[in-house]
């Protein structure tokens, strides 16, 4: 049986799924952390942070991010993860449905028995997908320099000089339109994540009820807390909750 | 139990052989008892066709009572009905009332194609069986059958897998027409017990192989198989094919 | 004289001595003999898996679109062999007496010592097939009672044992498939045997799919084709469960053993109503915790919860002290006839009794409350524990007749009554499993041998598969040694190209009649003179008025039947209609032979021969032997002897009190 083989057969296919999936969401772990640091500046009494810092804690996470070589060399797995989970998904997603042949049923089964969202990964992860590349247009090509963006000004903290990544969000998120794509492409992700999160361990083998029941509640619980997480920046931004 | 009749109004697909083009035919049928089995209601319009000289819709069927696996229709949007862990044969015309309109169509995928009106063929399940679905023991090669004592709760779910009664419902119900309960529920029955150990990674790897081959397609966890399936086959099978499948796929040479 | 080869010596000696000097065909000839095996159920299936494991060419056929349909695989309760796991005295001896005893000594005793023998390896076999009999805690293997025995010896898989077992022999069929030893056809009917020079040597059958007729050569043919209870319309066969291959080869020559023995299986679902297509068998194995009982009151309405202790009529507990409820079949069957006939019967159709398990909930219930400590626990919680064991042990057979009565027997007895199950006639075959046609062997139910008078239960799985894994490859070997020089003759041969025509011609009759009334309805009017007449109460006036009828219905449908449809397609209608006619024959014959049988035994119950007290009376004197007719031509069949000679076993009159 040939590498080419493992991987490309059903189960294969899912596989490489499932470890993508399971590595993406690791991800989004060290991402939502560090962005949640924007938190930071909350305008709350009793927050226990210095309300007042316009975002230093994130500049400086940001910027440890982008500076240190082993996540610079982190990230291009990362990106080999997106990639193949992207192609993949989409692959299995097209071959799936030829599978019907070419009468499809007249009643359709609807929720009887799966989730809408269980049946509707593809259209998810294809949400998502968009999602990225506004993502990617907003954040990532003008913090790696790729592209040039006027709001993307320099900051010193103890002399080193950085991007302002926070005053960049704090530009970007005041446009509504972006803030409601933002929460929407939020509340894709936590569907996709409510299916996925599960189903991926199931794919690399957990079978046992026991796990299954643990893997389902931390799950779920990933899927709310994460996306919320999320959308609450650009709201927190767009409607001033934190200092700028 | 109060009975009642029904009269109602049935749309059926009706396909003349696999290389013709199918079509839905509306029939009404009167005066159904409430303690009719479903298939009997379609014996009684079958005696009608017969009688107005049309053409009787052909339906797979044998045991009517739930076991053989051969009853195959799709009603109203759901494999064999509306009722849980059921067959179409078990199902009873108490589960409709006056006036209901059902749609019965044949199990619908590739690799189950229609032979007639609502038969399809599942041809491509026995050859699952055939890449390894089975313990290579000849007739005479066995041991004591207590010689190889097994732990109860493995036995007992080595026959929750075994129950599957290869009817398809799974692959009907299944938005990427996978047949990943019936092939996980074989492996899952023969790699619980001791028997099946020797074959154990041969037997997922060719099992997985054919079902590819046969044009099913892969299993996305929605659970739609577990919910129609007539005998509860548990998707956690689908996990531990799943487990099986990987490790045996990494040491395979 | 049919002489049916039992080998001579010692009754316990027989088989191995046959096994040590029968003839082997070595590996290189094995190969070029080509074997046909029509049925794949428990017999077909572990058959053609054996013969494929010896290397023998084999090609199977059933009708089904595959072979893990077979009928077989509805069994529920369990299947029996002599292996003494549970201490209480099984033996060989035991097994082999119990069945020749259930079989009301009308079954060949070296033929049952045999099939007692080769019971254990059957369960070896299954269990390394990976067959998930029940266990207990420690590992090993559970085993419950059945009916007429008095030792636990029955192996089962829940209430799906039949299952569990086809599906091991349909793994093993499924293994030669892959390895190109089986030659598999699914949704082909076998409509002839093809006889050349007097042996035969191959079959004509008709795709299912296509309508198209088909010859297939084979040194040797094994029919496993099962049983004809559809005979009677209503059974608890599958639907498509015919007598079709036995017939024809009944009509080219194979004789016809017992055609009446037929088995009325006392635990069914009760009919509903004329549009009824089949019945539903509720396992026997319910019988082992269930109470049957009726009210004492004559057409009492009261519900069965509101008729008091006092009130019941526990019949078959008060007629048969030391069985009870686990009498034999046959004998269970007819009180619960007794008592509906004389009016005691309940439900609307007044033709059911009660099957309870209130008494084996609470006894449970106790049990299960005392392993849990709990001290007076109050009635809820006894039922609730109770009703948790009952599941366990039952639930899948509880959940079936709730899904067709609508009725939960968690809280209401159920309603039962007998129906027609299994029949213990079939083709006569001798010894070695040969019909009178040499080359024609007959396996499983389809053939007459093992269960006499009544089979006994949980003993057709084990007639099954002994018959396929453990005696045929032995065999078939005695009778092919001689045939390796017959080379495979091609299908173009005059006597296949005859038998292909006459299916045609025959065919081509069916579907010109173009009558006006159904199949089906031809079928429905066959079962109720079978059943009122030649059902579970037979006498001379009514078995004769039965053969005019029968014959009457036969010119009927010869003249009005209407099928739709074409030949040269798929047409399930034609199908049934060729088994239709098949059964309308076999109706007159079973008739005949239930007439020609002045006496009861087992299944056959003659209203002339009874004992005062009204059970069955044997007439060992006369009808010690079993009725082998031979067809001779339209309505007439000749009666061949084949006296049963006791060696071992002393007939004595059944009792079960």
């Amino acid at each position: 049986m040939t590498w080419k083989q493992v991987f490309t057969s059903s189960i294969g296919k899912k596989i490489v799924m499932a470890l993508t999936g399971i590595f993406l969401i690791l991800f989004l772990i060290v991402h939502v952390g560090i962005n949640a640091m924007v938190f930071a500046d909350l305008n709350l009494p009793l927050w226990p942070f210095d309300s007042n810092e316009n975002g230093a804690i994130f500049n400086k996470a940001a910027h440890y991010m982008g500076s240190t070589v082993l996540i610079r060399i982190l990230e291009i797995g990362l990106f080999a993860g997106f990639f193949l989970h992207i192609i993949q998904g989409l692959v299995l997603e097209f071959d799936n449905r030829k599978k019907r042949g070419s009468e499809n049923y007249a009643v359709s089964i609807g929720n009887k028995g799966s989730k809408w969202y269980s049946r509707s990964m593809g259209l998810l992860g294809t949400l998502l997908l968009i999602f990225l590349i506004i993502h990617w247009y907003h954040f990532w090509l003008p913090g790696r320099e790729i592209m040039h963006h006027e709001a993307l000004t320099p900051v010193t903290y103890d002399g080193i000089e950085m991007h302002n990544m926070y005053a960049l969000m704090e530009y970007t998120f005041k446009s509504p339109l972006v803030v409601l794509i933002y929460v929407l492409a939020c509340v894709s992700l936590a569907y996709h994540l409510l299916h996925g999160f599960q189903s991926a361990f199931r794919t690399i083998g957990v079978s046992n009820n026991k796990w299954m029941g643990l893997v389902n509640s931390i799950g779920i619980g990933y899927s709310v807390i994460v996306p919320l997480l999320f959308a609450l920046m650009p709201i927190a931004m767009h409607f001033g909750w934190v200092s700028s | 139990m109060q009975h009642y009749t029904m009269n109602l109004t049935l749309k059926v697909w009706r396909q003349k052989n696999s290389k013709s083009k199918g079509h839905f035919e509306s029939y009404q049928v009167k005066n159904i008892s409430s303690e009719m089995s479903f298939l009997e209601m379609i014996d009684v319009l079958n005696e009608e066709l017969i009688a107005e000289g049309k053409d009787p819709i052909a339906f797979d069927h044998d045991c009517r009572e739930g076991i053989c696996g051969m009853c195959s229709m799709y009603i109203n949007g759901r494999p064999h009905g509306p009722w849980e862990q059921n067959t179409t044969c078990q199902l009873h015309m108490r589960a409709y009332k006056d006036g209901d309109t059902i749609v019965i169509e044949p199990w619908r995928a590739n690799a189950f194609p229609v032979i007639k009106d609502l038969m399809v063929d599942r041809s491509a399940f026995d050859r699952i069986i055939q890449a390894g679905g089975y313990i290579s023991v000849n007739t005479g090669n066995a041991v004591d059958a207590n010689a190889i004592p097994i732990e109860k709760q493995k036995a007992d779910d080595a026959f929750m897998a075994a129950a599957c009664i290869g009817c398809g419902a799974c692959v009907a119900a299944c938005k990427n027409s996978s047949a990943m309960l019936f092939t996980s529920a074989k492996v899952s029955q023969l790699s619980l017990l001791p028997q099946g150990d020797p074959e154990r990674k041969t037997r997922v790897l060719n099992m997985v192989a054919q079902m590819d081959k046969e044009g099913f397609g892969a299993c996305t966890n929605t659970g739609a198989c577990e919910a129609v399936c007539p005998k509860g086959i548990s998707l956690s099978n689908i996990a531990r094919m799943n487990a099986e499948y990987f490790s045996a796929s990494l040491v395979a040479q | 004289m049919l002489n049916a080869k039992i080998p001579a010596g010692p009754l316990n000696e027989k088989w191995s001595t046959y096994k040590s000097t029968c003839r082997l065909v070595n590996p290189a000839n094995k190969r070029k003999l080509e074997i046909i095996v029509v049925g794949t159920g428990l017999a077909g299936a572990s058959a053609a898996a054996s013969l494929g494991e010896l290397g023998y060419k084999v090609k199977a056929f059933c009708f089904q679109d595959s072979p893990r349909r077979a009928h077989s695989i509805a069994a529920q309760g369990g299947i029996n062999a002599a292996k003494n796991y549970q201490n209480d005295g099984d033996s060989v001896y035991r097994l082999f007496y119990d069945t020749i005893k259930g079989g009301d000594y009308r079954a060949r005793e070296a033929n049952v010592h045999r099939l007692a023998e080769v019971s254990g390896a059957i369960i070896d076999q299954c269990v390394a097939q990976g067959v998930p009999f029940a266990r207990e805690y420690g590992g090993l293997l559970s085993n419950r009672s059945f009916g007429g025995t008095q030792v636990q010896r029955t192996f089962y898989a829940a209430g799906q044992t039949g299952q569990q077992l086809l599906l091991g022999a349909y793994s093993a069929i499924e293994r030669q498939i892959a390895l190109g030893n089986v030659e598999m056809f699914n949704r082909h009917e076998m409509l002839d045997v093809v006889v050349i020079e007097g042996k035969a040597r191959g079959i004509i059958v008709r795709d299912l799919v296509s309508g198209e007729l088909e010859r297939h050569f084979g040194h040797a043919v094994l029919l496993c084709s099962g049983g004809y209870g559809n005979v009677f319309y209503l059974s608890t066969n599958a639907m498509g469960s015919n007598v079709t291959a036995a017939w024809k080869a009944h009509k080219k020559g194979a004789y016809f053993g017992n055609p009446c023995f037929t088995q009325i299986h006392p635990t069914c679902i009760p009919v509903s109503g004329d549009h009824q297509s089949k019945l539903t068998l509720m396992s026997e194995s319910l019988r082992n915790d269930g109470r049957i009982w009726v009210p004492k009151k004559q057409a009492d309405d009261r519900k069965p919860t509101d008729i008091p202790e006092d009130e019941r009529d526990y019949f078959l507990e008060r007629r048969y002290p030391a069985f009870g409820n686990l009498v034999p079949r046959d004998v269970a069957s007819r009180a619960a006839k007794e008592r509906c006939d004389a009016g005691f019967g309940v439900g609307t159709s007044k033709q059911a009794v009660y099957l309870d398990y209130a008494d084996a909930i609470q006894r449970y219930g106790k049990i299960e409350a005392n392993k849990q400590g709990l001290s007076n626990p109050s009635d809820d919680v006894i039922i609730k524990l109770g009703n948790e064991v009952i599941k366990e042990k039952y639930g899948n057979l509880f959940d079936m007749y709730e899904k067709i009565t609508g009725e939960n027997p968690y809280e209401t007895p159920m309603r039962i009554y007998p129906a027609v199950h299994y029949t213990m006639g079939g083709l006569w075959v001798d010894y070695e499993l040969m019909t009178t046609v040499p080359g024609l062997y007959a396996l499983g139910e389809a053939n007459f041998s093992d269960h006499g008078a009544n089979r006994l239960g949980a003993s057709a799985l084990m007639q099954g598969l002994a018959d396929g894994y453990f005696v045929i490859p032995y065999t078939i070997g005695n009778y092919l040694a001689d045939e390796i020089h017959t080379k495979p003759i091609p299908t173009d041969h005059p006597a296949f190209v005859a038998a292909e025509k006459e299916v045609a011609d025959r065919i081509n009759r069916l579907m010109s009649i173009q009558g006006s009334k159904t199949v089906e309805s031809f079928h429905k009017r066959l079962g109720k003179i079978m059943w009122d007449k030649c059902g579970m109460a037979r006498n001379e006036e009514g078995l004769k008025q039965a053969i005019e009828e029968i014959r009457q219905l036969k010119a009927e449908f010869w003249s009005d039947v209407k099928i739709p449809g074409g030949i040269n397609e798929m047409n399930p209608e034609l199908d049934k209609a060729n088994r239709v006619a098949d059964f309308i024959e076999l109706g007159e014959l079973m008739c005949l032979d239930a007439l020609s049988r002045n006496e009861s035994c087992g299944g056959h119950f003659r209203e002339e021969s009874q004992t005062p007290e009204g059970e069955a009376l044997r007439n060992d004197a006369d009808y010690m032997y079993v009725a082998n007719w031979e067809m001779k031509g339209e309505h007439e069949w000749q009666l061949h002897k084949e006296i049963l000679d006791y060696e071992v076993v002393k007939p004595s009159q059944r009792s079960y009190k």
